[in-house]
């Protein structure tokens, strides 16, 4: 009998084996679960000017400690991701009150830096998601995959091809054609307004990279049947054969009913 | 023109063909003769193809609305068999390892695969496939202009009430085919359209989902639904189609077909060019018209990208899940329904809100078409053939009705789109719908009166053309210093197409009671009918008789002092183009209103 099951009944041994198990647990939990992707680090004037440009843009709403009000959320723990989507799209600040703030068309209202400054700070306030690294968002993973995860969890809203879609009361999920690849990631990782939030635990940052290569892949490939209507579906066929496609007929009908024999 | 006649004796036609010949060729016909007097010889096909060749047939742009269905029908016939030498009609999964490389490594069935196949690799394939479906949407377009024609000019009248019919059935079935042909590649969309079809079968009371078990073979989705999809695409349903269609078109033979009223068009004839070589011509050279219009749109317009969409699991479904353009109108009454229609009695659930727009809709709209030449004679009284057609403005309650359909389908076909206006609109769906829930009511309610309205002002228009011919816009000023507008009269070609319709009037109903106070077994259907036709010919505006004609010319020449100073007023406006005898038409600017502003200042000094 070996030295070990010789002290199997010992009354330490069910303390131990437990710990044992604990720390092997939590070991391979902290090697092995998913990360945020935040790598940047903040400085703290970052934060400073962040909180200078918050008091002044953004406090109305959100109140001067970002913990919001009547009409806006909480921002302590929404992270950098958030901000960074939310006033990288021009969503934020919002330009007037509606069902759903819309990406500005004129693009955002602050520049690359003032908005890492903003992120910084909210992100300063608690832990949240952070900016996606740049490999995560330009492409070049699994296309095929991407299309089948995003025909799974993303196309009943945002349409089979990213060409958006309705919602109820006029709200609306947008066209993913011209949203970059850092936007999407971060959209995922907060779900903006009425976006299901997929965290990298219901979806890893490798899946997420995949969605955005479809996606790329989408608006980059060539149109193999032609001009593609806005990909939107059977209405712009039908909306086509009843104008141009039986106007050209009725057209070479009249020409000939005109024609004398 | 060449008159085909039911009765030839002593018409002036006859006159054209003084000259034709009438001794028997001489000669064999050359190669083409000899092949066809051996044909002949031994089928005796000669009788049937002169019939055919000398047939004659009007000509009207709106007549060949019927031919692109025509020939639609037969393009999507040479394409569908074309798509079958590639379909693999199974839900057999395999993993794809084609060149498309977003779906590469996914695993789909046999039927999607097949089709992203004919899509992107057969040669060719993605062309035919578009031609294919393009046409398919083009074929029932023009089923239902087709159909508008021969509503709104009332060539449904006797003897084609069977036709009307066989052409109801036609397009109800083109309708189930299409939707199939949309089914079959068993994408994303596609499949959704296939549950949504489950969907419906479940939602009639106690037999639906016998129904959709028997249909798919067990629960959704089964193997069994895309192979007897294929069956029933390829061969049931266009066998039958083609066979009704045949059977549609020889009816059109044998009643040999309409024609607009004008100088010359009887009910007891046909005006018009033969089938050789006029039309044999026209409509040949029209079959490729219309090819070439559909490959061209095929080429440079996307159908249907099934490779975008993905092939289907039931876990997906995108935004914009819409039905092609035919079945809209039955999606968008489902949109419209509202929600308290499904609820629970007695331990069942009852989806009225499915079952009344998916199941019920189709039969009834199609029962009320049926049904509508078979009222509208009743109401009448009218049992006599018509070969001349109506102008929809001379039947004023009929144009209106159906408008008034057409609003309210338009309105069911916006309400499948609600989605889409959304997004580019910028509007809430749930107003959308809102709106066009009230819209489906009240729209064909409006339609119906503004149309009928439009009808009555236009048949005045048509009136007052003929009374007093059309105003030249040149005034002439008498020796006295009157003035008038001269009038140009209608010839009597253009005036014949006016005055040569007939106003029904409205009938009474017949004494309840006879003599003996016995109350007669018809009495409340008499009623009805004469309900009907006060409805249907109350407001009615005749059409003008000989009598009132030469009244009106008579009125004009009453002064007889202006004929001359009028017909030299026509001259000027066309000269030497004005021959004949000129006469009446000459409307007076009335002296009150030509003097006024002279009278008027001595009054008012």
């Amino acid at each position: 009998m070996s030295s070990l099951a010789a002290r199997r009944r010992h009354p330490a041994a069910l303390v131990i084996v437990l710990l044992f198990g604990l720390i092997v647990t939590g070991g391979l939990y902290a090697a092995l679960a998913p990360k945020n992707a935040d790598a940047a680090t903040s400085s703290s004037s970052d934060i400073a000017a962040g909180k200078q440009l918050f008091l002044s843009n953004c406090a109305t709403c959100h109140g001067v400690n970002a913990t919001g009000g009547n009409e806006a959320p909480d921002l302590v723990g929404v992270g950098a991701a958030a901000v960074d989507f939310q006033v990288g799209t021009g969503r934020m600040p919002l330009a007037a009150p509606g069902i759903q703030a819309e990406a500005d068309t004129n693009g955002p209202q602050f520049d690359n830096k003032q908005i890492s400054q903003l992120a910084a700070y909210v992100a300063s306030l608690g832990p949240g998601p952070g900016i996606p690294a740049s490999d995560l968002t330009s492409g070049g993973g699994d296309i095929a995959k991407g299309g089948e995860l995003f025909r799974v969890n993303c196309a009943m809203c945002h349409n089979f091809a990213g060409s958006g879609g309705a919602l109820t009361r006029g709200k609306f999920a947008p066209s993913l054609m011209d949203v970059s690849g850092k936007h999407m990631y971060e959209a995922m990782e907060t779900g903006p307004q009425s976006m299901p939030v997929f965290n990298n635990t219901n979806m890893s940052p490798t899946d997420k990279k995949d969605i955005i290569s479809f996606l790329q892949n989408t608006k980059d490939e060539p149109n193999q049947g032609g001009a593609n209507l806005g990909n939107l579906g059977p209405v712009p066929e039908g909306l086509f054969v009843w104008t141009i496609g039986i106007g050209l007929l009725i057209g070479a009908a009249v020409w000939l009913g005109r024609k004398a024999a | 023109m060449t008159t085909l006649n039911e009765d030839t004796s002593g018409r002036s036609a006859d006159a054209l063909r003084a000259d034709d010949t009438t001794e028997a060729p001489t000669g064999n016909g050359g190669a083409i003769g000899g092949v066809a007097n051996w044909v002949d010889e031994r089928t005796g096909a000669a009788k049937g193809v002169r019939f055919l060749m000398k047939k004659v047939f009007p000509d009207h742009w709106s007549f060949m609305l019927g031919e692109i269905a025509m020939y639609s029908l037969i393009i999507v016939l040479i394409t569908g068999t074309f798509l079958t030498f590639w379909f693999v009609p199974s839900m057999s999964e395999s993993v794809y390892n084609g060149p498309y490389v977003p779906l590469r490594g996914i695993t789909m069935s046999d039927a999607f695969k097949s089709t992203v196949d004919i899509s992107l690799d057969v040669r060719g394939g993605l062309l035919i496939r578009q031609i294919h479906h393009w046409s398919a949407l083009i074929f029932i377009v023009a089923i239902m202009l087709h159909m508008f024609r021969v509503f709104f000019t009332g060539a449904f009248r006797k003897p084609r009430e069977i036709n009307w019919i066989i052409g109801l059935v036609l397009s109800m079935l083109v309708l189930v085919e299409g939707f199939i042909g949309y089914s079959l590649p068993d994408d994303v969309l596609s499949g959704t359209g296939v549950r949504a079809a489950q969907g419906f079968m479940l939602s009639i009371p106690i037999v639906g989902s016998y129904i959709a078990y028997f249909l798919f073979g067990g629960g959704f989705p089964g193997t069994a639904i895309i192979p007897r999809f294929f069956t029933i695409h390829v061969l049931l349903l266009p066998a039958i189609i083609v066979g009704l269609f045949t059977a549609h078109i020889i009816l059109v033979m044998v009643h040999k077909h309409t024609q607009y009223p004008g100088p010359g068009k009887t009910d007891k004839n046909v005006v018009g060019f033969p089938l050789m070589p006029v039309y044999t011509a026209k409509a040949g050279g029209f079959f490729f018209v219309v090819f070439g219009v559909t490959a061209l749109i095929a080429g440079l317009v996307t159908i249907d990208p099934i490779w975008m969409y993905g092939p289907y699991e039931p876990t997906m479904i995108t935004a914009g899940s819409q039905p092609d353009w035919f079945m809209g109108f039955a999606d968008g009454a489902l949109r419209l329904l509202p929600g308290f229609l499904e609820f629970t009695l007695l331990g069942h659930t009852w989806s009225f809100n499915v079952m009344l727009g998916a199941i019920l809709l189709i039969p009834i709209l199609w029962t009320l078409m049926g049904v509508y030449p078979f009222v509208e004679s009743w109401v009448t009284g009218d049992k006599r053939e018509h070969h001349v057609l109506d102008r929809p403005r001379n039947v004023p309650t009929r144009t209106g009705l159906g408008m008034a359909a057409i609003a309210f389908y338009a309105v069911l076909f916006g309400a499948a789109g609600n989605d889409i206006i959304a997004i580019k609109l910028h509007l809430s769906i749930d107003d959308i719908t809102n709106t066009l829930r009230i819209m489906l009511v009240a729209a064909p309610v409006i339609v119906f009166w503004v149309t009928k309205r439009v009808c009555l002002s236009l048949q005045r228009k048509d009136r007052d053309l003929v009374l007093h011919g059309k105003e030249t816009g040149r005034i002439v000023r008498t020796a006295e210093g009157r003035f008038f507008e001269a009038h140009e009269p209608l010839d009597e070609y253009e005036r014949w197409r006016l005055v040569s319709f007939e106003a029904h009037r409205p009938i009474a109903a017949p004494a309840e009671t006879d003599e003996n106070g016995v109350r007669s077994k018809t009495a409340s259907a008499d009623r009805t009918r004469a309900r009907l036709s006060q409805f249907f010919f109350n407001d009615r505006i005749e059409p003008v008789t000989p009598l009132e004609l030469a009244a009106a010319h008579h009125d004009g020449q009453a002064d007889e002092a202006l004929a001359p100073l009028e017909a030299a007023a026509l001259e000027d406006a066309h000269p030497g183009e004005f021959g004949g005898h000129l006469h009446g038409g000459a409307e007076e600017i009335e002296e009150h209103n030509a003097y006024a502003h002279q009278q008027g200042s001595d009054d008012d000094a």
